[in-house]
């Protein structure tokens, strides 16, 4: 999304423009509000909330359900707070973004830069596979996970992750080197460098903002991924978005709102932070998913 | 001999994750759509049984449920949210000053998770603690808004999160488009003394047909996904009152012993997708192909 033609502008009077800045600073207010409420209240006394006005700010700060959220609140069974699945969730996320996008650049590389009879049927056949609803794979992968001996553990995510990633990473890197002079590749090749010699050092060092893009997708995704979560983990393997919803939705005890809403903001924070960060990679890896071929 | 195994190590390297792709999305969709054909309960078995899961599955009323709630939320999601992101990205094409930061804010929410949002709108939307009790702390004592603990507005109260969350990806989509568009057109209009109004009804949204389409194909294809945010919001309650496909497939499939059925209901979600997907994608890449 470049600002390159902003010619296409209205030529408004004052008014029109004072109403047009009205509205979206109206809905500026509009998207920030729920971050606003999670925030005002994971600082208030539950007492406060429960009293009190919910678009307030406090009136008496706590940091108390923040440390409660972190590492005291009953989750499940066991009064450890969200730590331990925060922690999960790194463990799963690393190595399956890494492998996805790894192997992404990879299959771009093969299917743009040696062409081979087929390669738009795999090619148009992983990109199907980016939209499939993954209900229609829970029951084999179930089965599956079991065989291998990976029901409910890190490694099982990782894997599941990575194999359900690849269609997007693939179709990142493919349109990307697809626009890669492909001459290069070819002298390179003249003068004896191997397959993986001219991966490394030819397309890799070129690929900055593709791998950033593709990070930033897959980390998102897969930090953010609650249905193979609640599905595929086990106790000690839960990640943080189906560990926040059994905290939430516990029907036992008293309900700590103040403390949801601080993990709700744990939970969010990681991803929240590459977004503010790197945003404009994010938006152009949304776009990539919108706009294929 | 060396040149040989050159020619065979692209083939190689693409092997593993083609293989992974068959087996694991074409391998299990045949695998899943051979379990709604049979007797499987708890664990799946291979009595084969026809069409019954899906004889059984159309005559109940969760299912029933879930559908219409599907069109209800689809529909709605789907067009406000494009009206929405449309309107959005044409008051932000209006050369303003801190777009980047306006448009960062539009768009942070797609990089939260729902079961995150689901907890803000989950109790904000709280009759006890939330908006209801907010207005009557400003003193509209009268002020009621109970529609989450509503069976028969409860899905209403869906849309209006998973439109927050979703509108400014939609506004981006558009943003893009309308920045591609050719100044000359406009300009050219402008001398013809077309108001701004007239030019953007007539000339520009027109000119944003393929963005609608996208819009349209991503939000359908969310729409028909959706599961953590009616979790995290609602869990399927009041009763079975925000049931959709994705939440009965999984209640069917792994808490009420029904695979069969649930795996029925699977099917029918990825034919729903990809009846729109796949023209969707043949066509794009058509187009891409014949520009090339």
């Amino acid at each position: 999304m470049s600002a390159s033609s902003q010619d296409n502008a209205l030529q408004t009077s004052g008014i029109m423009r004072a109403m047009i800045y009205a509205l979206l600073i109206f809905f500026v207010i509009y998207y920030l509000l729920p971050l606003w409420i999670m925030i005002a209240n994971s600082l208030k006394p539950l007492e406060e909330i429960h009293s009190g006005d919910m678009l307030a700010p406090p009136r008496s700060i706590t940091f108390e359900p923040w440390r409660s959220a972190w590492s005291t609140t009953q989750v499940g069974v066991e009064a450890t707070g969200l730590r331990p699945y925060f922690i999960n969730s790194i463990l799963m996320v690393v190595p399956a973004v890494v492998l996805s996008t790894f192997l992404g650049a990879l299959n771009g590389y093969v299917l743009t830069k040696w062409q081979f009879r087929g390669a738009n049927l795999v090619f148009g056949l992983m990109l199907l596979a980016c939209f499939i609803p993954f209900q229609i794979v829970l029951i084999p992968m179930a089965r599956i996970l079991g065989m291998l001996g990976l029901a409910g553990t890190i490694p099982g995510l990782v894997m599941v992750h990575t194999i359900y990633g690849l269609g997007f990473t693939t179709l990142f890197f493919r349109n990307y080197y697809a626009a890669f002079p492909t001459e290069l590749v070819r002298a390179a090749q003249i003068d004896g460098a191997s397959f993986f010699q001219v991966f490394w050092r030819i397309l890799v060092p070129s690929s900055g903002p593709i791998i950033v893009v593709t990070i930033i997708w897959q980390f998102t995704n897969v930090w953010n991924d609650f249905l193979f979560g609640a599905s595929f983990s086990s106790y000690d393997s839960t990640p943080i978005t189906v560990a926040l919803n059994n905290l939430v939705n516990s029907s036992t005890g008293v309900k700590e709102y103040n403390v949801h809403f601080a993990g709700a903001i744990l939970a969010a924070l990681p991803t929240l932070i590459v977004y503010i960060v790197s945003g404009r990679y994010f938006v152009r890896g949304l776009m990539a998913g919108a706009v294929k071929g | 001999m060396r040149d040989r195994l050159q020619e065979w190590v692209p083939r190689i390297v693409l092997a593993p994750s083609f293989a992974a792709i068959v087996i694991f999305v074409y391998g299990f969709i045949l695998y899943t759509g051979w379990l709604s054909l049979t007797d499987s309960r708890m664990l799946p078995n291979n009595e084969f049984i026809g069409l019954a899961n899906y004889e059984k599955l159309f005559g109940l009323r969760h299912w029933n449920v879930a559908l219409k709630n599907l069109f209800i939320f689809g529909t709605l999601y789907i067009v406000i949210s494009s009206a929405l992101g449309l309107f959005l990205a044409i008051l932000l094409d209006q050369q303003i000053r801190n777009e980047g930061f306006i448009r960062t804010v539009y768009l942070y929410p797609m990089a939260i998770s729902f079961i995150v949002t689901g907890v803000a709108w989950k109790w904000f939307l709280d009759p006890g603690i939330g908006l209801q009790n907010t207005m009557h702390q400003w003193g509209w004592q009268s002020f009621e808004f109970t529609w989450i603990k509503d069976r028969n507005l409860a899905i209403y109260t869906i849309v209006i999160a998973a439109i927050w969350q979703s509108s400014g990806y939609v506004m981006a989509m558009f943003l893009a488009g309308l920045r591609g568009v050719d100044n000359e057109v406009i300009k050219a209009a402008q001398v013809d003394g077309a108001s701004g109004f007239l030019i953007y009804r007539r000339i520009i949204i027109p000119m944003m047909r393929p963005v609608f389409l996208s819009a349209f194909v991503v939000l359908t294809h969310l729409a028909i996904k959706s599961y953590d945010l009616i979790v995290a919001m609602t869990g399927g309650g009041p009763g079975r009152a925000t049931e959709m496909p994705a939440t009965f497939m999984y209640s069917y499939t792994f808490t009420r012993n029904q695979m069969g059925v649930g795996a029925s209901s699977a099917i029918i979600m990825l034919i729903m997708i990809f009846s729109i997907i796949v023209p969707y994608l043949y066509s794009e890449i058509r187009a891409g192909r014949d520009k090339k």
